[in-house]
């Protein structure tokens, strides 16, 4: 039991996705196509090269991020955009609020944001009477199942497609299909239709333009474009980190974050987007508003997990994560799961609720192998566990064991009473942690010391 | 040639015979192996913790302890990352410490490093028998970018079948206190893990690192298969030409 009411019940979720085997199954599933398809696609290119080089860009936009933001702010303005900042997760949606309600906008379409889940942007919404529509596959699936997304690229990826045909047949009254195809134009007649006549659109930005003061997004269905061209208003709401310098700095990246995210070259979709339409062109927004978050991040510039903010949100990480694999995204009880997710939940959300996540690696490294921006993602959990430490948020009886554990260390002949202990009292200690001394096989009754010196 | 034998906590207290495998083996390609009394422990347990000030103290007793200018040989790839690669990162604020730690790291190695590069074992061969496959473990591999010199041992052994096992370098649930904080989820990593050791058709599993063997024996035991688990030194010792 936890001693912080606020923490995730990180260990009982964890051992309650281990129990259900369509979700064990579907995540098998998805992180191992995922996995294979990523080696496949980064085939013989050099890898290393690109990602030292997109890790230096990445470190340099962190190092002026003041600039950088300050640059976007006024080029997105040159462009015909509005630019608002917003300094927490209240005042970003306060602000996408009154924008709707300027526009007597009560329906959104929205194409899959992150951002807009970290900030719970569609509860606020609804709340004030605005009704939203996912318009990505995965997002409109967890949407109408009334769930949160498990994974940061692939919201839907603990659903198997007989889960996904039966609320289909639940909630939209159609027959029942687990034939994907026919279960993916159920959805887009629906959600045409939408596109249609929604008044106003809401997407994330994979990368923001300093250069130019445009935003990007990569899709693979198209939604995107639709959510971004359609409407006569469009609000954009993007993190203050996500900023590359200039446009060709995309020509690296759009090689990284397809490939390091679902294992392709390249999404079906790519927009740069650029203020709002202009006299004579036929396509885009009339209203362009971009929203700046920053949500702690100017404080997280200040801290040892500075680097987190490198990160490209390609959801790499949690793919090879042996953790998220066995146990999917929901366990974490957070926006964002998986390796980045624990480092980014710590600190956005704090220690005191996030520091069960900590326990979620065994450091083995597979993430920071494959993180396209090199983030050092094992050495940032073992630093917040260090900070877990110092901030007293560990269970008592570890820290008694660890002091113990730093005076014998320096003693050997402290150390040599432990071991010899150790095989008289072995039994006792399972009154203490019984499930994990019954994996532990029992001291030896003579150590290495005793048998040869 | 000498040099000291770091036998790892896990090893003295669980698995002596692992150390006098590697004691053995050792003596055999020539060495003087000095084997000094006052060794504790790494570190690395409290380390991976977050336990930074309990880290330290041992990292400056081992510094103390493993002075001599011999190399030092660690029979398991996370006590040897630990000491090669996060002992310098611990005294940034002690000039003295640093260096001490930055000697002490380029004069360490993992035991199959050592076997492989300084005493060319893998030269004069082993003898064998059965099939054996092997668990790639994580801070041996991604740390210290050890893969390939376990496998050239293994398969320098006459009479004994090398039988890969899929993603061997898959973690297998140990993660030190990883095993004890989420056990559920580290059992089921451990299931997964002799999964894969049984599709290799394997009758014993082996590797360097004896958390990991202590954690897929554990699964073994659970489950009631036939495959032994040996650490790499011993089956080595054990087929010493």
């Amino acid at each position: 039991m936890s001693q912080f009411p606020q923490a995730v019940s990180f260990r009982s979720n964890a051992a309650g996705a281990l129990n259900d085997s369509s979700l064990r199954a579907a995540m098998r599933h998805a992180t191992t196509t995922f996995g294979k398809k990523r080696v496949d696609a980064i085939g013989n290119n050099p890898f290393e090269e690109w990602r030292e080089k997109a890790s230096e860009i990445r470190t340099d936009v962190l190092n002026n991020l003041d600039e950088y933001v300050e640059m976007f702010s006024q080029n997105a303005t040159r462009a015909g955009a509005v630019v608002h900042r917003a300094k927490d997760s209240v005042n970003a949606c306060e602000i996408v609020a009154s924008l709707l309600k300027d526009h007597r906008a009560y329906k959104v379409v929205k194409s899959k944001s992150m951002i807009t889940e970290e900030i719970h942007l569609n509860a606020y919404l609804e709340k004030n009477g605005v009704k939203v529509v996912e318009t990505d596959l995965g997002e409109y699936i967890i949407q109408i199942a009334g769930e949160t997304p498990s994974h940061i690229i692939v919201p839907a990826i603990h659903k198997s497609r007989q889960q996904v045909g039966r609320l289909f047949c639940d909630k939209l009254g159609c027959s029942y299909s687990e034939d994907p195809e026919s279960l993916t134009k159920t959805a887009r007649t629906i959600l045409r239709e939408e596109f249609l006549s929604a008044p106003a659109a809401i997407s994330g930005s994979n990368f923001a333009i300093a250069e130019t003061g445009s935003i990007s997004l990569f899709t693979n269905e198209g939604n995107g474009r639709m959510v971004t061209t359609l409407p006569p208003l469009h609000i954009a709401v993007t993190a203050i980190e996500k900023i590359l310098p200039k446009v060709s700095d995309l020509a690296l990246f759009m090689r990284l974050l397809p490939r390091s995210a679902t294992g392709q070259v390249l999404t079906s979709y790519f927009s740069l987007i650029t203020g709002s339409r202009k006299e004579g062109e036929s396509t885009g927004s009339r209203h362009f508003h971009i929203i700046l978050l920053d949500n702690g991040r100017s404080e997280i510039l200040r801290g040892d997990c500075k680097d987190i903010l490198k990160c490209i949100r390609c959801g790499a990480c949690m793919n090879v994560c042996p953790v998220y694999g066995m146990i999917g995204g929901h366990a974490y009880d957070s926006t964002y799961p998986g390796p980045m997710g624990v480092i980014l939940s710590s600190v956005l959300n704090g220690l005191d609720r996030a520091h069960p996540l900590l326990d979620a690696s065994t450091l083995c490294g597979a993430c920071a192998d494959v993180c396209p921006v090199k983030v050092p993602l094992p050495k940032l959990i073992n630093r917040l566990r260090e900070i877990k430490v110092e901030r007293g948020l560990s269970p008592e009886l570890e820290t008694i064991g660890m002091a113990g554990f730093g005076v014998a260390a320096k003693y050997h002949e402290l150390f040599e009473l432990g071991q010899r202990a150790a095989s008289y009292v072995w039994p006792l200690l399972s009154l203490v942690d019984k499930q994990t001394i019954d994996r532990l096989p029992k001291p030896a009754s003579k150590s290495l010391k005793r048998r040869v010196l | 040639m000498r040099a000291q034998l770091f036998a790892t906590c896990l090893v003295d207290t669980f698995y002596p015979e692992t150390g006098e495998a590697v004691i053995k083996l050792l003596r055999h390609f020539g060495v003087d192996v000095i084997f000094p009394r006052e060794q504790t422990c790494c570190g690395k347990p409290p380390n991976s913790a977050g336990y930074a000030k309990q880290a330290r103290k041992a990292a400056e007793h081992f510094i103390s302890v493993f002075k001599s200018p011999d190399p030092v040989i660690v029979p398991s790839g996370s006590c040897a990352s630990m000491v090669k690669n996060h002992y310098p990162e611990m005294f940034h604020d002690n000039l003295r410490l640093f260096q001490a730690a930055r000697d002490l790291s380029a004069r360490t190695f993992e035991l199959t490093q050592f076997l492989v590069h300084e005493l060319k074992a893998h030269q004069r061969g082993f003898t064998g028998s059965g099939k054996i496959t092997y668990h790639s473990s994580c801070q041996l591999t991604r740390e210290l970018g050890v893969r390939e010199e376990p496998l050239t041992l293994l398969r320098s052994i006459e009479g004994a079948e090398f039988c890969p096992m899929p993603s061997a370098d898959r973690c297998c649930g140990f993660g030190g206190v990883f095993m004890g904080k989420l056990p559920e989820v580290s059992m089921a990593l451990a299931d997964d893990k002799l999964d894969n050791i049984l599709d290799s058709g394997a009758d014993t599993v082996t590797g360097c690192d004896h958390g990991c063997l202590m954690n897929i024996s554990d699964a073994i035991r659970r489950r009631g298969a036939h495959v032994d688990v040996k650490h790499i030194a011993v089956i080595l010792a054990e087929g010493l030409k």
